[in-house]
């Protein structure tokens, strides 16, 4: 700790908060959803709806004071994405990372993510997120289906289908994260900058 | 300090965000139950009349006849009312398929025909003197007022009298040394009062010849039932009676398995509405009775029944789940008519009727039903090759008009006629030589019966595999026991046969499970590989420092 040069703040407060919010409320949705799914029994079946439909509002909240965050603090540009360096950083986590090789991206306050971070963070709002939310919100309204003539063109069994697809999109972007979050210079150090805010820089 | 406050403060904001929804997720306690609830006491019994007090009622009646001569004095449309109902007529004529079943016509696989055996049957009629087909159902003094209105608990029907009463002393059942006493005609005649439990159950109890021997949601214990049995006529809550439910205009009782309300729809109604169908649960409930939109969504699909009424015949007394005869006719070891009981009592063997196996809390089984059931009446020819239904159940998971039902399916093992194709109406009781459970021959009973169902009878007879199907709608749980969300929400749910809904937690896509958690597991093993490669080489930052 001591041998560090440096130290930058990479994540305001509010942005801890919404992460570490977020994390909570999608591993409860996705342990309570695979029990809606049928994958085990934990919760029983009525509390595991129940617990996934409160997450569910909790997190759409907190998307919509996310979203004003973004804006108001002009941080959505973390997200545009680019291919500079997606090759470097394909390398890196090929090769590079088991030979000491050293990190061809370097985090600033303005470019927090590396460019794979980039893509993956695309494509899970533009396309893991609009599959669960789009045929979570249809799930969650079933019961006014009916009254709005939905129950015409749309089974829950089909809705249901690409609802699990999307959790399991959601579990397999997880399982990633949380692995790549060892690979910072100790395995811990990414955790502790999402705790903290302060990231030590070489 | 300020950055463990920095620390410390997003995590508790977390913490409440995620808690303070909890206070409103949580179901408040009912604020309005949908049942209305009596204010003040109104007994229900409550009459404007003293039947004590008249002077047509003060005299010594011989038989049930002459008191119903003495109500028709003041009731003069009641014997006319009685005889257009199924009380009356054992008569009933589907409003939809057009079919006249009732149990003059129908064949079931209990006792399955009164037809031949009417002096016994006709114990359970509302009236007196039915002993053949030559019954003239116009009489009206022949209308039996008091089976359904006697307070006294003294008057009684048994089996022989063509449904006369008690009026001498009598061994019952014969050979077991129990009386039973005739009912003073003048007192039961001044007690008049509206039906009460033991009224309807005194033939609805009873049904088959044993206590919950055929429903299985109707038996004896109803008369003092507890909140565990029947919220609805808990003896120390709600208290109703069967006509709370069952209301009754001129005589003619709502609510009937011969016409199912099987979906009623729409808000609970309201007091002196006409209404189609008075004894469904919707009356006072409505089809959206639960607080949550989610619960109430499921009265689409199902019955209120199916999760109110998690188990039937839910006490000891139990209800019979089948009755082979095949058996009757089978003699002791000592070459006589032979009985025997179960270990709780009830009936198992009898060398005049077969055997019978006894359930007790039995899990009903599921079906779809648009409460309309076809009977095989009379002459229907049945495929001896199958399972013979006693009645169809009809619907549909893509009729609007169905829900998933709970229902007592009943099996029984029961004579045909195997050259004619149709199930034989046997004469089984009587002190003839032709009654079954008199001179125990088959043949002879058989001749009889159909001989008085005035239909062909080959001399060929055989037993047949049957089932009857009931749809189960009494003995209606306290809400704290009715099924549970994970009861068919799961792989080997009570729901597990029914077909046409996608029930989350049962039902999922095959392939997407299987690539979904192939994926799931890919990435598993690509990330422990990765893993195990970085503490391999030795060379991760993080293990130098």
């Amino acid at each position: 700790m001591n041998t560090v040069n440096r130290r930058i703040y990479l994540y305001s407060r509010y942005e801890r908060f919404w992460h570490w919010s977020q994390a909570l409320l999608v591993i409860l949705m996705m342990i309570t959803g695979f029990e809606v799914h049928g994958s085990y029994k934990l919760l029983g079946f009525g509390n595991a709806v129940n617990l996934h439909t409160v997450s569910a509002w909790l997190l759409l909240t907190l998307w919509a004071f996310t979203i004003f965050w973004q804006f108001t603090t002009d941080e959505w540009r973390q997200y545009i994405p680019s291919l500079k360096k997606v090759d470097a950083m394909v390398r890196y986590y090929a090769f590079g990372i088991f030979r000491n090789a050293p990190n061809p991206f370097h985090k600033t306050a303005a470019k927090k993510h590396n460019p794979l971070q980039r893509l993956a963070y695309l494509a899970l709002l533009s396309m893991v997120s609009p599959v669960i939310w789009g045929s979570g919100l249809f799930y969650l309204f079933y019961s006014s289906w009916k009254g709005l003539g939905v129950d015409a063109w749309l089974s829950l069994e089909a809705v249901a289908f690409v609802h699990t697809a999307g959790a399991f999109m959601m579990l397999v972007f997880f399982i990633a994260h949380v692995y790549l979050t060892t690979t910072g210079h100790t395995p811990t150090a990414h955790i502790k900058t999402m705790v903290t805010g302060w990231e030590e820089v070489d | 300090m300020l950055s463990r406050l920095k620390f410390i403060l997003p995590l508790m904001a977390a913490g409440a965000l995620l808690a303070a929804p909890t206070a409103f997720a949580v179901p408040a306690a009912p604020a309005a139950a949908t049942a209305p609830q009596l204010e003040t006491i109104i007994k229900p019994k409550a009459s404007t009349a003293d039947h004590s007090k008249f002077k047509e009622l003060n005299r010594n009646f011989r038989t049930g006849p002459q008191v119903t001569e003495a109500c028709l004095i003041c009731h003069t449309e009641a014997a006319k009312q009685v005889q257009h109902t199924k009380h009356w007529t054992w008569e009933s004529t589907d409003p939809k398929t057009g079919q006249v079943r009732g149990k003059k016509n129908i064949i079931n696989n209990y006792c399955t025909s009164p037809v031949s055996n009417e002096k016994d049957c006709m114990a359970c009629h509302a009236g007196y003197g039915w002993k053949d087909d030559n019954f003239d159902f116009k009489v009206e003094k022949n209308v039996d007022c008091l089976i359904c209105h006697d307070q006294t608990g003294t008057y009684r029907k048994l089996p022989g009298d063509a449904g006369h009463p008690v009026y001498k002393r009598v061994e019952f059942p014969k050979g077991s040394g129990k009386f039973v006493e005739p009912a003073d005609l003048k007192k039961v005649a001044q007690s008049i009062g509206m039906p009460s439990r033991s009224n309807c159950g005194s033939c609805h109890f009873f049904g088959a010849g044993g206590n919950g021997a055929k429903h299985g949601d109707l038996d004896a214990s109803l008369q003092h039932p507890g909140k565990y049995l029947d919220v609805h006529m808990d003896e120390k809550g709600l208290n109703f009676t069967c006509t709370t439910c069952h209301a009754t205009s001129s005589h003619e009782v709502s609510g009937s398995r011969y016409n199912v309300a099987a979906a009623v729809k729409g808000p609970a109604h309201i007091r002196g509405k006409q209404d189609e169908s008075p004894a469904a649960c919707q009356s006072c409930h409505s089809d959206k009775p639960h607080h949550e939109a989610m619960l109430n969504q499921h009265t689409e699909k199902l019955a209120c029944q199916t999760c109110h009424i998690p188990e039937y015949a839910r006490n000891e007394v139990g209800t019979e789940a089948s009755w082979d005869w095949s058996q009757a006719t089978i003699m002791g070891p000592d070459g006589k008519p032979m009985v025997s009981k179960d270990s709780a009592g009830r009936r198992k063997f009898d060398s005049k009727k077969g055997t019978w196996v006894w359930d007790s809390y039995v899990i009903p089984e599921y079906r779809w039903y648009n409460g309309v059931s076809t009977y095989k009446v009379i002459g229907d020819k049945i495929d001896p090759s199958k399972t013979v239904q006693i009645n169809e159940v009809g619907g549909s998971p893509n009729d609007p008009d169905s829900r998933i039902w709970p229902t007592k399916v009943h099996r029984g093992k029961q004579p045909y006629d195997k050259v004619n194709n149709y199930l034989t109406v046997q004469h089984t009781a009587g002190e003839d030589h032709t009654a079954l459970w008199h001179n125990f021959d088959w043949q002879k009973a058989i001749g009889a019966g159909m001989k008085a169902a005035k239909l062909p009878y080959s001399g060929e007879y055989g037993f047949v595999d049957t089932e009857m199907t009931w749809p189960i709608t009494h003995m209606v749980a306290p809400k704290h026991d009715a099924l549970s969300c994970e009861q068919c929400h799961s792989k080997q749910g009570r729901l597990q046969g029914i077909a046409g809904v996608y029930l989350p937690s049962r039902d999922s896509n095959r392939w997407l499970d299987m690539a979904g958690w192939t994926l799931v597991l890919l990435s598993l093993i690509g990330v422990l590989i990765h893993g195990g490669l970085r503490i391999y080489t030795g060379k991760n930052k993080g293990q130098h420092k």
